[in-house]
């Protein structure tokens, strides 16, 4: 250790004290970070004097090297008051450097560490995320009791967060704070509960690891969550997957009946595999009759099936464990050839994976059995991989099979591994005794193994050939004469034990034998093993009894020599044998038995494996590879009799998030359908995007069971459908998914129609479907082409509740209303009430505007991607709202003169933008006024200001003489007001052109409550605060004039208002989602104040310089 | 002394230190996720060590009185995890090997100068990677957005320009769920490279048939294209594949349905797919060796001949060729003679090397001579096996052949290769 640090310090050389400068210039280089271990205590005070020198690069390479030492272990604490003064540096990596210098010794200095506590408070408020979340990990990873309060408070506030990110690092510090201090379990269990809530997948995998920290036993928490979680599972990321696989798995366990059948188990399963599918279908069905699976619990089990492809090896295990503890027997099968595939990874995990194998082939030989050659052994194997391997061909052979293995061991038995040698001999034993038909080929290749040269083999093989022997005696006198003779030459305790143990045990059946050999070991029983002395001892006692007139002399003998051994144990021995056998005056009742006790018929022994009785640790567990219980590991319980409700998973109407979709807006809807009413037009976007979403694959469920799923929520959708869709599940797990889903919709249609005539009473009963379909059908005749639209109505919805379940909205019972409000309206069709409706909508959809769909520029699953994406910003306090319509302001981005004929303008549609979540999007629309094609229209050249990202339309191929396209970009304006650079090129020229964003277009409405407001606006006060006067007519100061007024200059929200005089508006800006509140209050004498509200005081400046003329002129 | 007693009842999950062990036993690096955990702590995987013998028998998952210990070996390194509680192991293997697939990545090797020279940035990884002992970054791209790769020139700028290594805003990935992903890729030449790589995994016995033969595949892609390209990649006889395993940028569902990888691509190289064809399906095995290994009864030498020659090569060259033979220990030396190439033995581990280069049909490669034993000791019980490596340029021996790759999202025209290769994977002869 020493001397390589030394050979680092040499090579530094003595340049690294004297030339800061020039140090820096090679930051990474060995003399930054090792250039101290020629540690003399000297050193240390240089290094306080860089940490407070003022120069960044003095402070950084000082840090640099701290780091070094730690890494190596060794003691800077000394350091720590220097070190933490630099905890506020401005420089980000001297801070990283500083946060991992305090993790590490802030418990050791814990009044010190305090003085940085400030620090991290006020980052923890920092508008860039990364800094907030940093902040919260290292402040809750100091491991300082005083400071629990403060930790808990950011941890509450940081659960609450916009940005998904923090929220992740909310839930890892969930964990630290428990364990610096669990009686803060309670308040904890609240922030997980909450956090379980989150829809980001980024969440997701954290929250369930805190869960499983802090509370594993509470599992009603996730009752609620259980769907969500299972949908998200294939979006989560591959360390949470298998967290969150692991805590359903246990959570199935307590929550749904057995899905195996009862008592027949193993055998039965293994039946299966043999019998023809005729059988086995026959068996399933009768299965079905008793038993139906929850459709949560299918759910989980369809959920997780394609992780078994993950490239993680850590996933694939924890999906292979799921399908082994929770899933019907027969579908367990689908697992073996993943984890076979495992065996082509390192060697660490083909271990673990070997060892699950290895449990789960003695229970279920024909899971592996067609992978058989996979796991052969190599030579270059390491050792504990080939003896695993064994132990699983072991479990795998069979009479078909054993005549292939056999010469396949009889390969490794040669090995040059002679460990792996003597396995293969224990197994070759196993093989015998648990095939019968193969005993004797066995029993012979052992016996040949006898005349190896080396001795472990032939040991091995003494040992096993005197377990073989011990089931079936009788007929091998020959074998024991021959291992008799072997006593002379096999060294190796154990065998020369068995040996005699086996002559002992036969001896009247070697009579000539036995006493020979006795007389042998007595000669030299003082040099032998303990073992050995023991067992000739044994045979000892055994001729005495058998054969007293050849061997007394000889027994008390060897009795006299064991009665001095230096041994206990033989001590011990030979004492009680003496007592047993030579009868005297004292000697009890027993010697009488002697005889029985020692010739008694002992049992044959059970060759098991290893692994037999590892299966009831939870498989793919720390416990499972040690095969005992680990610290924490937590049992899996055993199949509930009775399934608890299953109603606690219905998950309650949540606030239907809105849900951004570019192709659902753009798509035009089908006229018939506008009338609906304004929910139902978002409904109808959602569904639109559901469809992209299954198209794309992305989607977690698998097509063909949508039907399946449309049930499951069908079931949760409320309480008076229950019985009609319970049965309608039943009927529909016989269908095919198709004729599913068909015979669904139907059956829905007629829901609709049993409320609305309140007379019929929904029947449970199985028998109803056939009831169902024929008042469907009245329906149908009732108003042909209606009823048609309806119907294709309800598949969208369905469509929808799928899509909206999938992200877990889950508005079951929205569903339900909806389908009541259909029938209201359609009730009441009026033509002119649908054209005020027309209007209204047209208004309210400000994407009427002509607008070339961004759909053919991202793939559809492109555009599932990214509406999961916004999906996961949402936040819960603040929602982004539909934006309030203002006519379309145009701007020049190219004139026609400049452009050679090429004109663009662009807009700001005021719509969130599809490229990202920071991006402002901009429509541009091209328009060719020359009276030729221009090709290749695209965007050159970028010149963004630093932070700046722009996402650039695709290249148009060409554009018709008098032709206009409009295209949509996104650009990441960071929240200023800079002007965006770059070029717009056609084949042959290129031109510059600017977009500059007015303020106003760097937002985005909110909407939010009028005490929601007051409340941002009293912590949004001071710095943060501009305000000014406006004087202007009383004309212009009514509501709608400044509502106009306002959204026009600013895409802001309305927030309802209380008080007439007072207007307010709620954004926030896009880039970094800070809040900006706008307050307009009307004064006596034909004034008002204009007060704005934001942490971005610069925008909020300008935006009051833009607002201003605007409100007071007329 | 508060702490301290907390500790006793709450236990961690997860991982709680991280060592780094050389070759030598020396601990040359020490990362805590929580409290400190003494370096004695390694004692325990010590002790496992010298049983063991043989590093790789070192037993992955040790269970010391208060710790477990999971460890990985990876290029001459011990990486030794400490564990409090129950975890997955695998959970844990499989991150540590994401560690050393992440220093490979940013120093080229993953050695112990490599990660000496490079301690800070080594430690500011780890820092990200794991947060509390559970994993935070992975993905390369992300973490490459956070700290960035050592280069020469980039120590230099830093610092001159006083910028620093560590990025100031959350990497783009992270918040998308496209986490491999990041913005605004931009290049001028844009490229998508697929090298479709099989390997022939096999065992030949004595008598030159097959025991046991399948073809392991990955296609392995280079991808440098700018925006957001979504790539489709269709096969001409997608059946071949029997089990896959996807990099998670792949569309499970596509596949399921019409058997085509279609993603969005990570930037740059990454693994797309690994699998399997189908163990029904007969394995061409490229070469045959013959041979003639014996040792002679009571004399101190033996003979050794082996000849290779092309079996199977569906008409390509077989190029590269190595044999490795462990010969058994009572080997001293041999004296060997080859037509081709070069040999080499090491009289320490015994381990023969013959680097023989291309099979030319017309005149067979072969090493002939004589081999030196120990004298007095017995006999070798069992002829060595002999590990072979070749390549084949230009063939996937399964037959799988890529059939058209679709790019959607970016409208300018990439540059699309497809490259193939089939190597020997563990070939191994009996003798």
């Amino acid at each position: 250790m020493s001397s390589n640090s030394f050979a680092y310090s040499e090579q530094s050389g003595g340049g690294e004290a004297t030339e800061l400068g020039q140090e820096a210039t090679s930051t990474i280089s060995p003399s930054g970070a090792f250039g101290l271990f020629s540690s003399d205590l000297k050193k240390n005070e240089d290094l306080k004097q860089m940490l407070e020198s003022n120069k960044d690069s003095a402070k950084l390479d000082a840090m640099k090297r701290i780091v070094g030492m730690i890494a190596k272990g060794k003691n800077a604490s000394e350091l720590f008051p220097a070190v933490v003064k630099n905890v506020a540096s401005k420089n980000i990596e001297i801070k990283k450097l500083v946060y991992v210098y305090l993790v590490r010794y802030a418990e050791e200095q814990q009044d010190l560490a305090l003085l940085s506590i400030s620090t991290f408070q006020r980052a923890l408020k920092d508008p860039n995320q990364l800094i907030r979340a940093s902040a919260l990990r290292v402040l809750s990873s100091i491991r300082v009791p005083i400071i629990v309060p403060i930790m808990m408070l950011a941890i509450k506030e940081a659960s609450a967060d916009l940005s998904p990110y923090v929220r992740k690092n909310a839930a890892h510090a969930i964990q630290k704070l428990y364990s610096l201090d669990p009686e803060q379990k309670e308040m904890l269990i609240e922030v997980i509960e909450k956090l379980l809530k989150d829809k980001s997948t980024l969440v997701a995998g954290s929250v369930v690891m805190a869960f499983e920290e802090v509370c594993p036993d509470r599992i009603d928490l996730i009752h609620k969550n259980y769907r969500k979680l299972c949908n998200l599972l294939v979006d989560v990321e591959e360390w949470g997957q298998v967290v969150i696989i692991h805590m359903l798995t246990r959570y199935a366990r307590t929550q749904f009946v057995s899905p195996w059948k009862e008592e027949d188990g193993l055998e039965d399963d293994e039946k299966n595999f043999y019998d023809s599918d005729d059988d086995q279908k026959e068996k399933t069905d009768k299965r079905k009759k008793s038993y139906t699976m929850d459709p949560d619990h299918r759910l989980l089990i369809r959920n997780t099936k394609p992780l078994l492809q993950s490239r993680n090896a850590a996933v694939v295990m924890a999906v292979a464990q799921l399908y082994w503890h929770i899933s019907p027997k027969s579908e367990v099968g689908i697992i073996s050839k993943s984890l076979v595939r495992l065996l082509r990874s390192n060697r660490e995990v083909q271990y673990i994976v070997l060892q699950n194998i290895a449990t789960m082939s003695i229970q279920r030989k024909g899971m592996f059995e067609p992978y058989l050659k996979s796991f052969y052994v190599r030579s270059t194997d390491p050792t504990m991989i080939k003896t695993l391997k064994l132990e699983i061909l072991t479990n795998l052979a069979n009479e078909a099979n054993i005549s292939t293995l056999l010469r396949e061991f009889q390969t490794y038995v040669k090995s040059q591994d002679k460990e792996f040698a003597a396995a293969t001999i224990q197994t070759i034993g196993r093989c015998a005794t648990n095939i019968s038909e193969v005993t004797d080929t066995c029993l012979n290749g052992l016996v040949c193994l006898l005349s190896n040269r080396d001795e472990i083999v032939v040991a091995e093989s003494v040992v096993v050939i005197k377990k073989l022997l011990q089931m079936q005696p009788a007929q091998h006198g020959e074998i024991i004469k021959h291992m008799a003779k072997l006593l002379d030459s096999i060294t190796v305790p154990v065998a020369r034990a068995s040996i005699l143990w086996l002559i002992g045990e036969n001896c009247e059946r070697v009579p000539k034998i036995a006493p020979d050999v006795l007389r042998k070991m007595a000669k030299g029983f003082t040099s032998e093993d303990d073992l050995v002395k023991l067992q000739i001892l044994n045979l000892g006692a055994k001729l005495y009894l058998t054969n007293s007139k050849q061997t007394k002399l000889l027994t008390q003998y060897i009795l006299n020599l064991g009665k001095y051994d230096q041994n206990y144990d033989i001590r011990d021995r030979t004492r009680f044998i003496r007592q047993l056998i030579v009868p005297n005056e004292k000697s009890g009742a027993l010697s009488k038995y002697a005889k029985k006790i020692f010739l008694a018929q002992k049992p044959a022994p059970l060759l098991e494996s290893p692994f037999k009785d590892r299966d009831h640790f939870q498989l793919g567990t720390l416990s499972h590879t040690l095969n005992t219980k680990a610290t924490g590991y937590l049992e899996l319980s055993n199949w509930p009799e009775v399934a608890p409700d299953p109603s606690v998973r219905n998950v309650e109407v949540i606030e239907l998030a809105k849900e951004w979709t570019p192709a659902g807006k753009a798509k035009k809807e089908n006229p018939a359908k506008k009338f609906y009413s304004e929910s139902e037009e978002e409904e109808d976007s959602s569904d639109s995007s559901s469809d992209s979403d299954s198209e794309s694959g992305s989607a977690s469920g698998e097509q063909e069971e949508e039907g399946d799923s449309s049930d499951d929520s069908s079931e949760d959708s409320s309480s008076e459908h229950k019985s009609d869709s319970e049965s309608a599940s039943e009927v529909g797990n016989k269908r095919t998914a198709k004729r599913n889903s068909k015979s669904k919709r139907k059956r829905d249609s007629e829901d609709g129609e049993n409320e609305n005539e309140k007379s019929k009473t929904s029947d449970s009963s199985n028998a109803d479907s056939s009831s169902i379909e024929e008042s469907s059908s009245d329906s149908e005749s009732e108003s042909e082409s209606e009823s048609e639209s309806e119907s294709r109505k309800v598949t969208k919805a369905e469509h929808m509740n799928y899509a909206l379940s999938k992200k877990n909205l889950l508005p079951q019972v929205l569903y339900a209303f909806t389908q009541e409000k259909e029938k209201k309206t359609k009730q009441n069709i009026n033509p002119l009430t649908k054209d005020v409706s027309l209007l209204d909508l047209d208004d309210f959809n400000p994407v009427s505007t002509p607008v070339a769909l961004p759909t053919p520029a991202l793939s559809p699953s492109l555009i599932a991607d990214l509406e999961g994406l916004n999906l996961s910003t949402t936040s819960s306090v603040i929602t982004v709202s539909t934006p309030v319509f203002v006519p379309v302001k145009t701007h020049v981005l190219l004139h026609r003169m400049s452009g050679k004929g090429l004109a663009a303008h662009y807009f700001f549609p005021r719509q969130p933008c599809i490229f990202g979540d920071k991006m402002v999007s901009v429509q541009i629309t091209l328009n060719n006024t020359t009276d030729r094609k221009i090709e290749n229209i695209h965007i050159g050249g970028k010149r963004l200001p630093v932070g700046m990202q722009m996402h650039v339309f695709n290249t148009i191929e060409s554009l018709e003489p008098e032709g206009s396209i409009t295209v949509s970009m996104g650009i990441d304006f960071c929240d200023s007001t800079q002007t965006a650079s770059f070029q717009l090129c056609t084949k042959d020229d290129c031109f510059n052109v600017n977009i500059q964003p007015p303020v106003g277009e760097l937002l985005l409405p909110v909407a939010m409550s009028e005490k929601d407001f007051k409340k941002e606006q009293g912590m949004l006060t001071g710095m943060n605060e501009t305000s000014t006067v406006i004087i202007a007519a009383p004309q212009n100061f009514t509501p709608s004039v400044i509502l106009q007024k306002v959204v026009n200059v600013a895409n802001v929200g309305v927030v309802p208002s209380g008080q007439d005089h007072i207007h307010r508006f709620a954004a926030k800006t896009v880039h970094s989602g800070s809040l900006m509140l706008v307050t307009v209050e009307l004064k006596e004498g034909s004034t008002a104040q204009l007060i704005i509200n934001t942490e971005k005081t610069v925008i909020g400046s300008v935006l009051l310089r833009e607002l201003k003329p605007v409100l007071s002129q007329g | 002394m508060y702490t301290k007693l907390f500790k006793l009842f709450s236990l961690q999950k997860m991982i709680h230190s991280l060592f780094l062990i050389n070759c030598s036993g020396d601990i040359f690096l020490e990362k805590h996720w929580k409290s400190v955990v003494s370096q004695s702590v390694c004692d325990y995987f010590f002790e496992a060590q010298e049983k063991a013998a043989d590093v790789e028998n070192v037993p992955p998952v040790i269970s010391t009185p208060h710790h477990y210990l999971i460890s990985i070996y990876r290029d001459k390194l011990f990486f030794v995890s400490v564990i409090q509680t129950e975890v997955p192991p695998l959970f844990v293997i499989e991150f540590l090997h994401r560690v050393a697939d992440t220093f490979q990545d940013y120093f080229g090797e993953c050695s112990e100068a490599a990660i000496k020279d490079n301690v800070v940035i080594v430690y500011e990884l780890l820092e990200e990677m794991l947060d509390n002992g559970f994993p935070l970054a992975t993905e390369s791209n992300i973490l490459k957005e956070l700290i960035k790769p050592p280069t020469i020139l980039r120590s230099v700028v830093n610092s001159i320009t006083g910028s620093s290594n560590v990025g100031d805003t959350l990497p783009t990935g992270q918040l998308s769920n496209i986490p491999w992903r990041r913005a605004g890729v931009k290049y001028t030449n844009n490229e998508a490279y697929f090298d479709v790589v099989e390997e022939i995994d096999a065992i030949i016995d004595k008598s030159g048939s097959t025991v046991f033969a399948e073809i392991q595949g990955v296609i392995d892609a280079c991808i440098k294209l700018s925006g957001m390209p979504d790539l489709s990649l269709s096969f001409m006889n997608p059946r071949l594949l029997d089990d896959v395993s996807f990099h998670p940028c792949i569309r499970f569902k596509r596949w399921e349905s019409e058997r085509v990888l279609s993603f969005i691509p990570p930037d740059g190289n990454f693994r797309l797919i690994s699998y399997r064809v189908s163990s029904q399906n007969l394995v061409a095995i490229p070469v045959y060796v013959k041979h003639c290994i014996s040792f002679k009864e009571n004399s101190s030498c033996g003979r050794f001949d082996i000849t290779i020659g092309p079996k199977q090569n569906m008409g390509k060259t077989i190029e590269g060729i190595t044999v490795t033979v462990h010969m058994p220990k009572v080997v001293l030396n041999m004296n060997l003679t080859p037509t081709q190439g070069s040999y080499t033995f090491d009289p320490v581990t015994k381990v023969l090397t013959w680097d023989v280069g291309k099979i030319t049909p017309q005149k067979l490669p072969s090493l002939k001579g004589l081999v030196n034993l120990q004298s007095g000791a017995p006999k070798p019980e069992e002829n060595p096996s002999l590990n072979i490596q070749f390549k084949i340029q230009q063939l996937a021996i399964s037959g799988l052949k890529v059939n058209r790759l679709d790019m959607y999202g970016e409208k300018y025209k990439p540059f699309k290769g497809v490259k193939y290769v089939t190597k020997a994977g563990k070939f191994q002869v009996r003798t």
